[in-house]
């Protein structure tokens, strides 16, 4: 399952944390420092998979901005990272070719079409249709 | 630039990011807190907008990192806001900020319950998402029926049952004891129909957990999966939105075959065989294609494939393929690939026997070590290890050692404890070993922890071949210029005890060792110094006739520390000048240090204890804990020579149960079998000394034996008078364990286990591990008794006698009366067997260790049974025989209570396991099963058995069974183990209310059983 989404740039800042196990914010304060460290220098050549404490990194870099999602160590590796890049495209359907700055100035959405990804840690919907659709629906009742 | 729609917050956020430093953010930031907290504190003025505005502006500040430490309450009360704005926010915010735990969230259970079962499906959806990811034991209490029913409404849309089936599985995860899931299966198969794929991607997820829980409540299951896999990889009837780049959601894919690797193994023919179809599909027509998203795709299903075939045990050609695939994927270029070829070789090593193909790409697998990338690294790493045995353990450690000193920092220390472990594990000669780890101190002394050099002073002080060797390598690594302290630990260790075995060397006199290792002082840490002085104390001792020179310069240092700082150094330097006054006495006192006791290698324990945290078991370690048993193999067969103990076998190999299917000859699989797991040691019977670690240390950090610390205070002063050099010595630690050995694991089940299957452990202990592995034609039966030593010191007076019933021939080959350390040796047994019995061949086995005198009398698994070959039958054929044995004594039946309650593919697994042939739909009740068989003795020719067990559905703890041959014999005795392999005799003695099984009379069974039972009426029809 995934245990934790991260959303940060180059320089570290997150643009969004979601945390699908319950740890203390200090925890969360470190998890995030620790992740930016690990990803931010990888050589773009490199897997796209850092084992992180007990836990799994799968990460992509798109532009400047590190998604990560930590998964266990026995997850399928490859099925999170194309899981990643899925968000992405639903992301850029939504705000019609996405930057760093629709995330930061529309946060609050981003979260919305998160939890209408992924719930539980685990994925729910893979119709980018589907949840482009919702989103169209939730936004009418705003 | 799309914008929020809400101003006040878009101002914010651009003036945030405007801040030029750090500093100017924090004041902006502060800034806006204090301006909400006010805003807060007056709540009256607030309108529903305001609110959730500052709530969002809450959530953004603690997402740039800053902590918000009021306003909970704020974002929580909107949860019971009654329009969708404020009640979004609410519960978005509520789930970003809060966690479980939070008391909070307590407050809000009722609205949450209330927006689950009310009629808005928005609002259910929004609780059913924070309950879903951040639900605690109290919403599972509260809500998890409510949960499961909107699941399996078929009022709800879609979108809110793929929720509930999200939200359920977190509910169930966190708090498996709370929800109730008894009976889901039933459910479970219903919604595995569902067609929209949204929902069967979150119900597949929650099949997982429950099947990796529990996958006996979930067989029916099974079929559908299958069918699942079959429509998504032939991309039937999948529709264009679920399909990712042009792969049938792939994820749904993965999560099916997830599930399918939950279950042990796939027993109806039909699905096994369609499921293999669908397999090999995979595995052969995944192509590398240029589109990174689409090769992702595709290789996430692969690799789950290979998962899956690797669990299903499937046939060796289709094995081969993978390792095949593998090999190939080792060797890309793109790292991702070569990743996930590594990964899943060192998966493959833990269940399947594929050693030998996989050491062939060892050379490849050596140059990923060197990879810039660390992820790579560590798999290669990973890998080497497992694959390490016998054979190639001096290459791989030695690569290992050299990788060592450029490794980086994060990486050291776990290699220097893989080489070690392996070193210990496999080297072909125990003065490899010792030069390994002198090795692994030198170049990586600070990763090198104390566990690691107590084990190797181990070794040495219970080899007494390998002390002088020892020693020598000891004195040349201390003519190196720059000595790393541990380094100087273990030579001045070793020294003390062995140098006077080198005396007659050049550079080795008494007085030189001293001079060398007496350089090192200064530069050391006070726990280094300790272990100098013992030295010096031992160097002393041995130095005959007396230097009075070296003598006094000793003395000179024991003077000095008399008054040093520490008081460990302190005292030592007393007693040891005290004691090394007393002359010819010393040499008693300070003799050598007895040899340790056994006790399971602390580096090993440490690599068992490697535990990982994932919401599921894995399926791989799951499968590799039901493989119960790993028998020790041979691996050096070299006879012990002449009574002279052989350095050269410590290497203790495993290997896997053998799948039923391996049929190849005994002595060629010794050498090879291997599955790189470590020896499981059941953690109920641990070994004697619970802290190992603790006494581990304890003998060491007092280094010289007769000082024991419960005579500390007295022992200077008493030996002025009377010295009593035996007393001394028997503070020595010997543990004493008077017939207190236990064995490990629980003997009854290993024999039980060993009924079923035709390798495994026998028996263990902390000394001695005994596998059994057997091969069975006819009425033949060749058994191989593997007696593995586990300790560094020899098994004295072994002695194994069979104790055989009147039924069975068996003769044992000769058993060697020692066992050298760490070695094997096997003893071949031929069984002959004369006419039907089920009495049971005893081992009567016993061995001395030290002191100590081990006895055990162990059950044989040369059961009846073994000597049944299946045979399948035509429906026409067996009808035909049931008929011809009519009634007892040559059909008997009777119906069995107390039953351990199987479902009925277990059951005929059980069979098939007993060598009786299930034939599946040969009667035409589901709920019963048909086997057939034939019982060979040297008597008589083989005589056909045939078997129906009709069982009850509503209650799986009573069945009726009937056994048919043509000799009363052997229907009874058949029949009477047969019952005792039903009946869970070890769980519930109470409720079994089986007759004795040596009642002697044949019990004609009543077939007066009521008209509903569904077996009944069958019967007439057979």
């Amino acid at each position: 399952m995934i245990r934790f989404i991260l959303l940060q740039n180059r320089q570290g800042k997150t643009r969004l944390a979601k945390y699908y196990v319950a740890l203390e914010e200090s925890e969360k304060h470190k998890v995030e420092y620790e992740v930016h460290r690990l990803v931010v220098n990888r050589d773009p050549k490199f897997t796209n998979f850092v084992e992180f404490r007990t836990h799994k990194i799968i990460y992509r870099r798109y532009a400047g901005l590190f998604f990560s999602m930590c998964v266990d160590i026995t997850d399928n590796e490859l099925a999170y990272l194309e899981c990643i890049h899925l968000f992405v495209e639903i992301l850029d359907h939504f705000f019609s070719n996405v930057c760093e700055l629709d995330l930061v100035f529309n946060f609050q959405k981003v979260y919305l079409i998160l939890d209408e990804f992924i719930l539980a840690g685990e994925l729910q919907e893979t119709s980018k249709k589907a949840i482009i659709d919702r989103m169209g629906e939730l936004e009418k009742q705003e | 630039m799309a914008l929020s729609g809400m101003r006040g917050l878009s101002v914010f956020i651009s003036d945030v990011r405007n801040c030029q430093n750090k500093e100017q953010e924090r004041l902006r930031v502060d800034k806006e807190l204090g301006n909400i907290r006010t805003r807060f504190k007056n709540e009256k003025g607030l309108t529903p907008y305001e609110k959730k505005k500052y709530v969002w502006k809450m959530l953004y500040i603690y997402m740039l990192g800053y902590d918000v430490d009021f306003g909970h309450m704020e974002a929580v009360s909107l949860i019971s806001a009654p329009k969708y704005p404020e009640k979004q926010v609410g519960y978005i915010v509520t789930s970003c900020l809060l966690n479980e735990n939070h008391d909070f969230l307590r407050l809000v259970i009722n609205t949450v319950r209330n927006d689950i079962i009310g009629r808005n499906e928005t609002f259910q959806c929004l609780a059913l998402t924070m309950v879903g990811n951040i639900g605690g034991r109290e919403f599972a209490e509260s809500l998890a029926p409510d949960v499961q029913k909107l699941l399996i409404s078929s009022s709800c849309r879609p979108l809110v049952r793929k929720k509930a089936a999200l939200c359920l599985l977190r509910l169930y995860r966190k708090n498996p004891d709370v929800v109730n899931v008894d009976g889901w299966s039933d459910r479970m198969t219903q919604l595995l129909d569902e067609r929209d794929l949204g929902v069967l991607t979150s119900v597949m997820s929650l099949l997982v957990a429950l099947v990796s829980n529990n996958h006996d409540a979930y067989w029916s299951c099974l079929p559908k999966c299958v069918k699942i896999l079959e429509r998504l990889a032939r991309n039937q009837d999948v529709p264009q939105e679920y399909t990712y780049y042009g792969i049938p959601s792939p994820w749904l894919q993965v999560k099916t075959m997830r599930v399918l690797q939950y279950f042990p193994t796939i027993e109806d023919p039909n699905t096994r065989r369609s499921l293999f179809e669908v397999l090999q599909r995979i595995l052969m027509g995944t192509d590398v294609v240029k589109n990174v998203n689409k090769n992702n795709a595709s290789h996430a299903v692969l690799f789950e494939a290979l998962a899956l075939v690797m669990h299903l045990d499937a046939e060796k050609e289709m094995m081969s393929q993978c390792v095949a695939l593998l090999g190939k994927f080792i060797a890309v270029r793109e790292p991702n690939i070569r990743y996930l070829g590594l990964e899943n070789m060192t998966r493959m090593l833990m269940v399947t026997d594929v050693q030998d193909i996989i050491k062939r790409h060892q050379a490849q697998i050596i140059t990923s070590l060197k990879d810039p990338d660390i992820s790579i690294r560590r798999r290669a790493l990973d890998l080497l290890y497992s694959m390490c045995d016998v054979s190639n353990a001096k290459d791989i450690v030695e690569e290992l050692l050299q990788y060592l000193s450029t490794a980086d920092f994060v990486m050291r220390e776990e290699l220097a404890l893989k080489a070690a472990i392996l070193a210990e594990k496999f080297a072909p000669d125990l003065s490899w070993y010792v030069d390994v780890i002198l090795q692994l101190i030198d170049k990586a002394g600070d990763f090198v922890s104390d566990d690691i050099w107590y084990r190797v002073v181990q070794f040495v002080t219970n080899n007494e071949d390998l002390q002088p060797y020892a020693a020598i390598k000891a004195r040349e690594y201390l003519d190196k210029p720059a000595l790393h302290e541990t380094m100087v630990k273990v030579s001045a260790y070793l020294l003390g005890e062995y140098s006077h075995l080198l005396a007659r060397r050049p550079g080795c006199s008494p007085r030189e060792i001293f001079t060398i290792l007496h350089e090192k002082l200064p530069t050391v840490s006070t726990s280094t110094v300790a272990i100098l002085l013992s030295t010096y104390a031992k160097i002393l001792m041995h130095t005959q006739p007396p230097d009075p020179e070296l003598q006094h310069q000793i003395w000179g240092i024991f003077n000095k520390y008399e008054s040093y700082i520490d008081v460990e150094i302190q005292q030592r330097a007393v007693e040891y000048f005290a004691l090394s006054r007393k002359g010819a006495a010393l040499a008693d006192i300070l003799a050598e240090m007895p040899k340790f006791p056994e006790r399971q290698s602390a580096l090993l324990r440490r690599a068992e204890d490697a535990e990982i945290d994932t919401a599921e078991q894995s399926a791989i370690k799951l499968r590799a804990q039901q493989q119960t048993s790993n028998a020790l193999v041979l691996t050096d067969q070299r006879p012990p020579d002449n009574g002279s103990v052989p350095v050269g076998q410590l290497a203790l190999v495993k290997m896997p149960s053998m799948s039923h299917s391996t049929d190849a000859s005994l002595a060629d699989q010794g050498l090879a079998q291997e599955n790189g797991t470590l020896s499981k040691v059941d953690p109920q019977a641990a070994p004697p000394s619970a802290d190992l670690l603790g006494d581990l240390l304890g003998p060491l950090a007092i280094e010289g034996p007769p000082i024991a610390a419960s005579s500390e205070q007295n022992l200077v002063s008493g030996l002025d008078t009377v010295p009593s050099a035996s007393d001394a010595l028997a503070l020595a630690p010997v543990v004493e364990q008077s017939n207190s050995v236990q064995p490990i694991g629980n003997i009854a089940e290993r024999f039980h286990a060993l009924c079923l299957k035709d390798s495994g452990v026998l028996y263990e202990d902390p000394y001695i591990q005994v596998g059994i592995k057997a091969e069975w034609r006819a009425h033949h039966g060749r058994l191989v008794l593997f007696l593995g030593n586990k300790n560094t010191s020899p098994l004295l007076s072994v002695k194994a006698l069979i104790l055989p019933p009147a039924h069975l021939k068996i003769e044992l080959s000769l058993v060697p009366e020692t066992i050298p350390p760490r070695a094997q040796v096997q003893c071949p047994l031929e069984v002959v067997n004369l006419c039907p019995s089920r009495d049971i061949a005893v081992l009567d086995f016993s061995y001395k260790f030290g002191t100590t005198m081990v006895n055990a009398k162990l059950r044989l698994p040369a059961v009846i049974t073994k000597f049944l070959q299946p045979m399948s039958v035509s429906a026409e054929e067996f009808f035909r025989q049931w008929r011809s044995l009519a009634g007892p004594p040559l059909k008997l039946q009777e119906v069995v209570r107390g039953v351990k309650p199987l479902s009925l593919p277990e059951m005929a697994n059980l069979f098939n396991s007993l060598r009786l042939m299930v034939t599946p739909g040969l009667d035409p009740n589901p709920n019963n099963l048909v086997a057939s068989t034939t019982f060979h003795s040297e008597s008589t020719q083989a005589m056909v058995c045939l078997m129906r067990v009709e069982t009850d559905p509503s209650d799986r703890t009573q069945l009726r069974m009937t056994i048919a041959s043509v000799d009363p014999t052997l229907t009874f005795e058949l029949k009477e183990f047969i019952k005792e392999q039903l009946v869970s005799m070890p769980t519930a003695p109470t409720a079994s209310t089986v007759p004795a099984p040596g009642t002697p009379q044949v019990q004609p069974s009543v077939p007066s059983a009521t008209p509903t039972d569904p077996g009944a009426m069958l019967a007439g029809l057979l």
